[in-house]
């Protein structure tokens, strides 16, 4: 795993890592992750040659890529057109580009619902 | 001028025909349903639904039902189909797919979960040995007094119809566009899914279509001038 000068976490396509990954700063993943990922006021980013196979917890999640499993953003989800999500999706915003693939639900959380 | 011949022309062709004029992009067609008219004054008048739309992912139409504050569940059967593992043989060595294999993978929601499924045109193009298993399911997921809308092609659509998925942009107003399967659809290079989309398998008549709805309360059909039958069923 690598960090770039802005401060970003970025797991490499070569990169398969297997086991629950949690973290204070942005991540950046174009490999392979087996396991969950939670970065707690931070954003996940799944690159197009990203795969994550276990749930996200974060404050934002872009995906590219490919991620199964359930997403919980406290802020934003956003599925690119190239991205391939089966699980359910919880956020604040979401955002789908035409082109992307959802199987699963997507529960928008209002903020006023406290 | 121009738009108000337009806007003449439109009610002069009525409520169901596509439009001639292409909404957006080449691709998609803007039509009327009266189905979807019905069926949207539930979600119009309710809160908190549990929604099923079985077409290909449609960020308008996600956006549409989370906007009223809605869960939607976006599930495409029809790419899910084209999973070479579900390639199996009848009794009497036929290619079919299996059903139950399909059912375990697919469709897995508690008993009575949902208000309200978006079925589209999916028993048109489904697998024949895929459709009553699928809609039996979709009875047993559909709460009682929920209700699904389908279309069906009639006699007159042709062999060549293409498959369309549906964004909702209205009350009564569909956007229809032509799919195109992923690079990722998963259908083996024999199927008849294989060049650029999915085939009409057959065509229902009335009794075929309430032979399968048969288990629902009530059913109710709607005439469309692009030869598409539009059901509402109850269940």
């Amino acid at each position: 795993m690598s960090t770039t000068a802005s401060g970003l976490a970025q797991i490499g396509k070569s990169v398969v890592i297997k086991g629950e990954l949690s973290g204070s700063e942005d991540l950046y993943v174009d490999g392979q992750v087996d396991g969950s990922i939670a970065l707690k006021g931070h954003s996940l980013t799944v690159g197009p040659n990203g795969q994550v196979k276990g749930s996200v917890d974060s404050k934002a999640v872009v995906v590219q890529g490919k991620l199964d499993g359930n997403i919980q953003a406290s802020d934003r989800v956003d599925l690119r057109k190239s991205a391939t999500v089966t699980g359910d999706i919880a956020a604040q915003r979401i955002s789908i580009e035409e082109g992307a693939y959802l199987k699963g639900k997507v529960d928008i959380q209002r903020t006023d619902a406290k | 001028m121009s738009s108000v011949s337009q806007t003449f022309m439109k009610l002069f062709r009525g409520s169901s025909g596509p439009d001639s004029v292409p909404a957006q992009s080449p691709q998609k067609l803007t039509r009327r349903s009266s189905g979807l008219g019905e069926l949207s004054r539930t979600w119009e008048s309710s809160e908190n639904l549990c929604i099923l739309d079985l077409g290909s992912t449609s960020p308008t139409n996600i956006r549409h039902f989370t906007g009223r504050g809605h869960r939607i569940y976006s599930e495409d059967l029809l790419t899910a189909s084209t999973d070479p593992e579900l390639a199996t043989k009848d009794e009497q060595g036929a290619a079919i797919l299996d059903s139950r294999k399909f059912l375990a993978d697919n469709l897995v929601y508690p008993a009575a979960h949902f208000d309200a499924i978006l079925c589209w045109n999916l028993p048109d193009y489904l697998d024949e040995s895929l459709v009553k298993p699928v809609v039996g399911r979709l009875w047993s997921v559909l709460k009682p007094g929920g209700m699904l809308l389908a279309f069906f092609h009639t006699r007159d659509a042709g062999p060549d119809s293409p498959c369309h998925r549906f964004h909702i942009v209205g009350a009564d107003t569909l956007e229809m566009q032509k799919i195109e399967l992923r690079r990722d659809a998963r259908r083996s290079s024999n199927s008849s899914a294989a060049s650029d989309g999915f085939q009409l398998q057959r065509v229902f008549n009335n009794r075929h279509i309430e032979n399968l709805f048969r288990d629902f309360a009530s059913i109710k059909f709607f005439l469309a001038r692009d030869n598409v039958r539009e059901v509402l069923v109850v269940r």
